[in-house]
């Protein structure tokens, strides 16, 4: 896919991001590893419910309370998720993989272990590609694999003691894992949006970063070019793209500022505070635990057959990158229009929805793209929930295309939709009066009235200032109480003149 | 006729069906047993509750619409949880708890009818073979109170071997049942791991621990096993998933031409003469019955040992994390921080046998140890299934004696913990491939007081029927299993003379 030119340049700071990543003389290295809650309505090893904000401790069974005798059943809706995201990203789908205990005590862990998978994952390889300004960028995955979330521990609503909430012990996840492929922290930030489009495109992950559904750990390091990697350290649950990139770039700043001032790093794990826009070191290498992994004796090896992997790949939706080169050749639309229109399944629905109503995709692609969006975001809603439908936006359309009202007219009247959308479009165009005059007859003698009354500007266009021409239109406009179809007004008047 | 106690399973049953006996009748008379038994081999008991389930098992059997083991009493060893009766799998941790539900096990014998009498002392979360690693102290071998049970479900071989009840449920990690059931002159079968469903049962380890019954004959075992098998692969992902099977439809088979093996291996030095001695006889009953003998070879037994106590505790050291001092359970009552909290918790919960077993199997899941230990381990252990494999091509069942020498003195190997390792040597082959095997009583020691012992049978997967077949074969021949100790387990001062 090759970026279109008839859309802005990209900005100054596009190119430097693009062209230039070093940071002081210094190559930026990140690689991410990333939790996504998969969207299933039970736990990965239990029938508890998944449903979040739920009171504490209230979809907590036997088998997350890590009671005695409870046993661990895999739920298959969490490897179907799995599936799905494999073949998104094109990795490979291990037919038999093994779950693995990771053991460590924490009161949020109920067994003591974490059920996940260490040495045969069940995704493994694949790649995320997409644009980083100008440039398509490629970041090549290590891994995918399916995990138990632990419970929370609550230490603010009790003085002196802390609380355990398990609701979201056992909560499935899937664990991304990233080569260190990304060279900035844009990089880095605009391969966490599109793989956060990929999983909620394929519905394995709402994607809700404030809930944690999505949550990342950057591992960043800095190296002189050429030189071999440095010591990595790793940002953990980096929960929104803003801080994403806040903490990224102090973190770089800071590894320099240590090489600079002749210090080692250390490997270490740290934790961003937003209130400071800084990290802080949370542990060291040296208290790094063993987790004494082993293949959980609980759980038989997960068997994948390739008529699952089919039946799952005959449900797949067409994948964001396709659609976009489908509606760059089907619609002829600028590759701009296609990428921003494929940010969402809902958007791109939405917006061959209107081009079915109207047939006209670059006018449908503007309105979706401009006015629509613009709308919704000031109100704060999803376009799935828009109050105006795509096929009252098609209608809408429909009427400038045909010439009906002008592309302002249409304005006012997405207005009064939005307020209240069970009205009749070509009611409301009659009662607001905003139908264009395509009339020629009536069109005519405007034109010959405004040409008399006018003699000056007449004179003026024919003594070669085209300026006054734009002032007889707009005198005409004006006659028609701003009814006139502008094109035909534009028509008849250099005819007229001729 | 005969006491109550005096009866089969098979014949009680049948009884409480024709209304020759009550219900109530019966569980009063168990109950009577049980609330003055001398040996130590109940952890609990509530004449309530017991009446309670009686009446209702009287309600059916009165409608005629009972289970085959309607009204017939039992009594669970304490590591399978139940909802009416605390579970405590022998440990101070788990003191009083109570669980939110019963085992499978506990639920399909209930569904077919049987009475619960309560619960069965057994070694702390099932290791050790002889019940010395209670913490609710020891149990004592009906025959010489003297000598230990056997374990690690010495409470359900003393109560059934003393008849205090007909029929118990054990659990065999390495010979927990058979070993067990061999010391006290009870018949005791483990069957294909995967048979029974471990939901519910506290796990020792997971990747060998089984379900199975201990009774009074092949035939009650086999009744009982047919209640307690079925596919359970909602609630446990190592259930086996396989048809129910009638145990009780081939006991009587002929066992012409049926070829048993005898392993060389099994009959070493360190074999006790008197035991050896019984074994020959068995051999010689079983060839008047027209079964044909072969030699064969299990050439890795030795290395059995070092196999369990290396599989065993790895799993155990991550089975038991979750007893954390938490969510339930036993917790010290002072400490100073979380880390303190574990460490006293754990250190004043636990016995020193499950201690010394959580930190070998720390040391050999740690990194840098792993690989030569726990993953030197599966592979032998992957080839002792393979020795049985090439065995079972010579002959269709294995025969050998269950434990090296009768039931041993009370403390005698407290101090010596490796000679009591190495008593399980021919225990610990079936268990670790996975194999079906059974205990059944062919002779007694001759020395100050007569000591029961046990000849082991071993079967190919899910080929418990066989087994029974020959085991019960075996008992309508011999009169082994129905001796009883002279001495009464019973104290005498209530109105229950018997």
């Amino acid at each position: 896919m090759s970026k279109s030119s008839n859309h802005s340049k990209p900005s100054i700071e596009d190119n430097a991001s693009t062209y230039s990543t070093l940071v002081q003389g210094y190559e930026v290295v990140i690689g991410f590893e990333t939790h996504a809650q998969l969207l299933t309505n039970s736990k990965i090893f239990s029938r508890a419910s998944t449903h979040f904000g739920a009171q504490a401790n209230t979809q907590a069974c036997a088998v997350d309370l890590a009671l005695p005798g409870a046993l661990p059943v895999m739920n298959m809706k969490a490897v179907e998720c799995a599936i799905r995201l494999g073949l998104a990203l094109g990795s490979h789908i291990s037919q038999r993989s093994i779950f693995a205990r990771k053991n460590y005590f924490y009161p949020d862990l109920p067994k003591g272990y974490q059920i996940s998978q260490f040495e045969i994952p069940v995704v493994q390889g694949g790649e995320v590609s997409f644009f980083l300004g100008d440039t398509q960028k490629s970041v090549r995955l290590v891994r995918a694999h399916l995990e138990e979330d632990a419970g929370k521990s609550l230490h603010e609503d009790f003085v002196g003691l802390s609380g355990i909430d398990l609701n979201r012990a056992g909560t499935p996840l899937l664990e991304i894992v990233t080569e260190p492929d990304m060279r900035s922290s844009q990089e880095a930030v605009a391969y966490a949006k599109e793989l956060h489009k990929i999983v909620t495109w394929i519905q394995v992950c709402d994607g809700n970063m404030q809930e944690g559904s999505f949550r990342c750990d950057a591992n960043v390091s800095v190296r002189k070019p050429g030189q071999p990697l440095g010591t990595r350290r790793e940002i953990k649950n980096l929960n929104s793209f803003k801080f994403m990139q806040q903490a990224i770039d102090f973190e770089v700043r800071w590894q320099i500022e240590q090489i600079e001032d002749g210090k080692t790093i250390e490997q270490a794990t740290v934790l961003f505070d937003p209130d400071t826009g800084e990290t802080r070191s949370m542990r060291s290498k040296e208290d790094a635990a063993d987790y004494r992994y082993f293949p959980d004796p609980d759980l038989p090896p997960l068997e994948i057959s390739s008529e699952w992997i089919d039946q799952v790949r005959a449900t797949m939706p067409e994948l964001p990158r396709a659609m976009a080169d489908r509606f760059v050749t089907d619609y002829s639309l600028p590759v701009y229009d296609a990428s921003t229109l494929t940010q969402s399944s809902h958007m791109a629905a939405y917006f061959e929805e209107t081009v079915s109503h109207c047939g006209q995709a670059k006018l449908a692609s503007n309105w979706v793209m401009g006015e629509l969006s613009r709308k919704l975001n000031e109100e704060n809603i999803d376009i799935q929930d828009s109050p105006v439908s795509s096929t009252m936006l098609g209608t809408l359309i429909s009427r400038i295309s045909s010439g009906d009202i002008s592309n302002n007219s249409a304005k006012t009247l997405l207005d009064s939709l939005w307020s209240s959308p069970d009205s009749d479009i070509d009611q409301l165009i009659q009662s607001k009066g905003l139908k264009q005059v395509n009339d020629i007859g009536a069109l005519e003698s405007l034109v010959d009235t405004v040409i008399a009354t006018n003699a000056d500007n007449v004179a003026q266009y024919k003594a070669g200032k085209e300026k006054a021409f734009n002032a007889l239109i707009g005198q005409a406009m004006k006659a028609s109480k701003g009814q006139a179809n502008p094109q035909q007004l534009t028509e008849l008047l250099k005819k007229k003149l001729q | 006729m005969s006491f109550i106690h005096d009866l089969s399973v098979t014949e009680m049953a049948h009884a409480l069906k024709t209304k020759t006996i009550g219900a109530v009748e019966v569980a009063e008379h168990f109950l009577n047993r049980v609330e003055h038994e001398k040996l130590g081999a109940f952890l609990s008991h509530n004449r309530e509750i017991t009446l309670k389930f009686a009446r209702n098992s009287q309600i059916k059997l009165d409608s005629n619409n009972g289970g085959p083991l309607e009204g017939v009493p039992i009594a669970h060893k304490d590591v399978f949880v139940t909802k009416d009766f605390p579970s405590t799998a022998g440990s101070k941790i788990l003191e009083g708890y109570m669980s939110s539900f019963d085992a499978t096990v506990v639920q399909r014998l209930a569904d077919a009818g049987c009475i619960n009498l309560g619960k069965l002392n057994c070694d702390e979360f099932a290791m050790g073979s002889s019940n010395e690693n209670s913490a609710y102290g020891s149990v004592l071998n009906p025959w010489d109170t003297s000598k230990v049970p056997g374990g690690s479900s010495g409470g359900s071989a003393a109560a059934v071997g003393s008849r205090l009840i007909p029929a118990a449920t054990g659990t065999d990690t390495g010979g927990s049942i058979r070993q067990p059931a061999s010391f006290c002159g009870v018949t005791g079968i483990k069957p294909t791991y995967g048979r029974i469903s471990r939901y519910g049962m506290i796990a020792y380890a997971s990747s060998l621990d089984q379900a199975g019954p201990m009774a009074k004959s092949a035939q009650d075992c086999a009744l009982l096993l047919s209640a307690m098998c079925a596919s359970d692969l909602d609630r446990d992902s190592t259930s086996l998933d396989i048809a129910q099977e009638d145990f009780t439809n081939h006991l009587n088979s002929s066992i012409k031409g049926l070829r048993i093996g005898i392993p060389e291996e099994f009959f070493g030095d360190g074999l006790d003469t008197d035991v050896r001695a019984a074994i020959d006889d068995a051999i010689e009953v079983l060839k008047e019955l027209g079964a044909e003998f072969v030699r064969i070879s299990l050439p890795k037994t030795e290395l059995s040992i070092p196999v369990y106590y290396i599989i065993a505790p790895a799993e155990a050291s991550s089975n038991l994390s979750r007893f954390d001092g938490v969510r339930y359970g036993f917790r010290a009552k002072e400490y100073t921080d979380l880390i303190d909290m574990y460490k006293k918790t754990r250190s004043q919960g636990f016995g020193e046998e499950v201690k010394k077993r959580i930190m070998t199997g720390a040391y050999v899941l740690s990194h840098g140890y792993y690989d030569a230990y726990y993953l030197q381990a599966q592979k032998i252990r992957r080839m002792i299934a393979e020795d049985f494999k090439v065995a079972f091509m010579k002959c269709d069942l294995i025969l050998g004696p269950v434990a090296p020498t009768p039931a041993w003195g009370l403390k005698e190997k407290v101090s010596d913990p490796l000679s009591s390792y190495l008593a399980d040597i021919f225990t610990l082959p079936a268990s670790l491939a996975g194999l079906p095997a059974m205990s059944v009583p062919c002779g007694m020691s001759l020395n100050s007081k007569p000591l029961p012992i046990g000849m082991q049978l071993i079967g190919n997967y899910l080929q418990e029927s066989k087994l029974l077949n020959v085991a019960h074969m075996f008992q309508s021949h011999t009169q082994w299993h129905t001796m009883i100790p002279t001495e009464s387990m019973i104290e005498t001062k209530t109105g229950d003379a018997q």
